[in-house]
């Protein structure tokens, strides 16, 4: 892998709509990228193209069947395509995370619990880990009196915020982010850049999706398309 | 004597309760199921005692039956009758004498010796009856020694009456394998069963299970560690012999309340009497 | 919580199947189950997946199949070839079992206490004040207030009995649970707690799970990894995030896509 932590090898996605007459949407085809420590590789292509669809897809969330996703992962290096369930979940609980687009909420939660969760999932102990939970809550502006709340009614902005939180207190050293500032107001915006210069200043890996030009340019080392042939 | 067959039954029912009987011996505590015949008294009055009887019974025998300790309550007289007229056999009240004692809910208070039989009469011969009415289940129960639910009873107890309210029937594990019902005699005598010299037969009529405890044989009552188990005690001794340590049944003896505390166990009282008085019309 | 990559599968089942006379209750079932992973099992009626259960259970005898299980003493047993004082032991103390009506796995008519303390005594405790400190333990883990240790079962609500079963289940520290619709016939707010103690459960004690369910969202919420059950075979298995969200099989996509919310 050469120094990358993240790499990814022809990888091909299409999708067979059974439920449709069996009509084949092909949305990737032969992504090749590598992101080394302490990069920031952002996608510039525009909607539709299937920039969410690869992200998902390196995480596992999409079965994929044609390529390489290599991930350096405790000392080793492992492709998720064809890894075993349980060796994907390790991954996801240590080395890989994921913000998505959407906040999935499991009601009655408390919102710090649901931060504190990535880490509870590594053994990290219950108080500890609720200790972290909050001050990434208090970093992202979330008001302390919604923390036990479920964030199920939150509002959009705020239910992005939990879902970074949750990712970034993990301390992931291989990042993927959709849109992690979308329906953000500036100043939450700058929390967030900041959180992503600091996990690149510690040797993360990001991969992102970002439309904003300006936090583009204050968080990328590299701008490319799903379609360029060589990594960055 | 009428032409009625030794001890009522014909020869080869006898003979397959004997073999019940000795399988029952061979297995302690195990419920072996029995023929159990149509007999001149009603189920629920000792047809099963009646037929172990009838069954081990031999014209040397010297038989005494007792009903609650007593042996002149109906019950006690009309089976003691009964095996008079079909077998001729010497019959006594005295225990000592006795070589086969039927008896319904006590064990005598004089302690047997080996060469005695005790019958005893069984209403309802499954321990687990209570909580599982499948007989099937009961029966894999046994077989896997899966007794588990037995304690729960207990625990039931204790938690609503701080103690095991168990006071008669309380059951036993025999041999350190078979959970028994010892009949509904009172707790108080199961120390009695634990390696008894005499053979035990216990009979159920209309359930037909036979089971049997043989000499000698280890029979401990359930409990727990920090409850353990306990036998009954009165403060007083008996009010016509004087014994301690002997259970006591309570009389009330007239309108205003006035009780009298005598002993279970007629001929046991009797014998502790030497200027007996003559048997009361109310007992 | 996290299992390691390289243990051993706590159970591996090859090549289950029954049948009912011509009927079909499952085929060729074969799964891995991993320390500490809960795998669910869906399909709608039907498709086998209680029979798959009854058959783990013992409830149902298989046809055919193997099913191995990795002892806590390290010792691999074929558990269709144990005897059934082995089975009904292994029942009571390395497997749990939590069936869909609470009424079946429970006693209604001894306390609460009793039920969740039955399996320590059939084990062999015998100090009473032991087993209802434990009893109480469980019945706090499970969020039945300690004021109804002596209540009959009876006396509880739906929800209530099932979190009953859940401990009396789980006191001897079973290794693996099999759970058959554990949040069926259930209200909705009270299935939501259900879930959450089962989640808690899981993630706390390190349990594996069999998890059979019709419901998808019980599936996402409490499984690792899915399978999709269909006429008694399995069409599609996988991470439970995957199977849900791109499902590969005709069926699991008719399956996903006919669920209002999954």
């Amino acid at each position: 892998m050469s120094g990358a932590a993240l790499e990814v090898r022809g990888l091909a996605k299409a999708f067979v709509l059974h439920v449709q007459g069996g009509v084949r949407l092909a949305v990737l085809d032969g992504v090749s990228l590598a992101v080394r420590p302490g990069e920031c590789v952002v996608l510039a292509d525009p909607s539709g193209a299937g920039k969410s669809t690869l992200l998902r897809s390196i995480y596992g969330n999409y079965l994929v069947r044609d390529g390489q996703v290599l991930i350096r992962h405790r000392e080793r290096v492992v492709d998720m395509v064809g890894a075993p369930p349980r060796l994907v979940l390790d991954v996801r609980r240590h080395t890989l995370g994921y913000v998505s687009q959407f906040l999935r909420v499991i009601p009655r939660v408390p919102t710090e619990l649901v931060v504190a969760g990535p880490l509870r999932a590594r053994g990290v102990e219950a108080e500890a880990a609720l200790g972290r939970a909050r001050a990434m809550l208090e970093r992202l502006r979330i008001p302390e009196r919604l923390w036990a709340l479920s964030p199920v009614t939150f509002s959009g902005g705020e239910q992005q915020r939990v879902n970074v939180a949750r990712v970034f207190v993990a301390e992931y050293p291989v990042l993927l982010l959709d849109e992690p500032t979308a329906s953000l107001d500036a100043a939450s915006r700058l929390a967030v850049v900041e959180l992503i210069r600091e996990a690149r200043g510690r040797g993360a890996a990001v991969l992102g999706i970002v439309h904003d030009a300006q936090v583009r340019a204050e968080v990328a080392t590299h701008v490319r398309t799903l379609a360029a042939t060589e990594a960055a | 004597m009428t032409h009625y067959n030794f001890a009522y039954l014909d020869e080869q029912t006898k003979r397959m309760i004997r073999r019940a009987v000795l399988k029952a011996v061979a297995v302690p505590g195990y419920q072996v199921p029995f023929g159990s015949r149509e007999m001149p008294l009603s189920y629920g009055w000792g047809t099963g005692g009646v037929q172990v009887t009838a069954s081990v019974i031999g014209p040397t025998d010297v038989l005494k039956v007792i009903d609650q300790g007593a042996d002149d309550t109906t019950n006690a007289v009309s089976i003691r009758k009964f095996f008079a007229r079909t077998t001729g056999v010497a019959t006594t009240t005295s225990t000592e004498a006795a070589t086969l004692i039927q008896t319904r809910h006590r064990i005598p208070e004089t302690a047997l010796r080996e060469g005695q039989i005790l019958v005893l009469q069984v209403p309802i011969p499954e321990p687990l009856r209570w909580l599982e009415p499948r007989e099937a289940e009961t029966r894999k129960m046994h077989a896997l020694e899966e007794y588990g639910v037995m304690y729960v009873r207990l625990y039931e107890d204790i938690t609503r009456h701080g103690r095991v309210a168990q006071t008669y029937e309380y059951p036993v594990i025999v041999d350190g394998r078979y959970l028994m019902r010892p009949s509904p005699i009172p707790k108080f005598d199961n120390p009695k069963l634990d390696r008894s010299p005499a053979l035990l037969l216990f009979g159920a009529g209309r359930e037909k299970r036979i089971y049997a405890v043989p000499p000698w044989t280890a029979v401990k009552s359930l409990d727990f560690d920090d409850h353990p188990f306990e036998v009954e005690h009165w403060d007083r001794p008996c009010d016509l012999c004087g014994a301690r340590g002997a259970f006591l049944d309570e009389l009330i003896v007239d309108d205003k309340g006035g009780r009298l505390f005598i002993c279970s166990d007629t001929d046991f009282c009797a014998r502790r009497r030497p200027a007996a008085d003559p048997p009361r019309a109310m007992w | 919580m996290s299992a390691t990559v390289d243990d051993r599968p706590l159970l591996s089942v090859r090549g289950l199947g029954k049948r009912y006379g011509t009927q079909v209750g499952c085929r060729d079932v074969g799964f891995d189950l991993w320390p500490g992973e809960v795998l669910g099992v869906v399909g709608e009626s039907g498709s086998g997946k209680t029979t798959v259960l009854d058959c783990l259970s013992g409830r149902v005898t298989a046809d055919g199949g193997q099913v191995a299980y990795t002892k806590a003493d390290g010792s691999v047993v074929d558990v269709r070839r144990l005897d059934e004082a082995a089975r009904r032991r292994l029942l009571r103390t390395e497997w749990g079992l939590v069936h869909q009506h609470a009424r079946e796995g429970l006693r209604m008519n001894v306390s609460a206490g009793a039920n969740v303390g039955e399996r320590l005594m059939a084990l062999g405790a015998r100090h009473y004040g032991r087993v209802r400190a434990r009893a109480l333990d469980w019945l706090a883990r499970v969020e039945i207030g300690e004021s109804r240790i002596d209540d009959l079962p009876e006396t509880f609500s739906g929800g209530m009995q099932q979190r009953l079963q859940i401990a009396r289940n789980l006191v001897t520290e079973p290794r693996v649970v099999l759970m058959d619709e554990p949040t069926g016939g259930l209200d909705v707010s009270v299935q939501a707690r259900l879930l959450d103690l089962l989640r808690g459960l899981v993630e706390d004690l390190g349990l594996s799970a069999v998890i059979v369910t019709h419901d998808l969202a019980v599936a996402r919420l409490l499984a690792h990894r899915l399978l999709v059950m269909r006429g008694g075979e399995v069409v599609e298995s996988g991470l439970t995030d995957q199977v849900l969200d791109d499902p590969q099989h005709p069926y699991a996509q008719l399956l996903v896509s006919s669920v209002l919310q999954p």
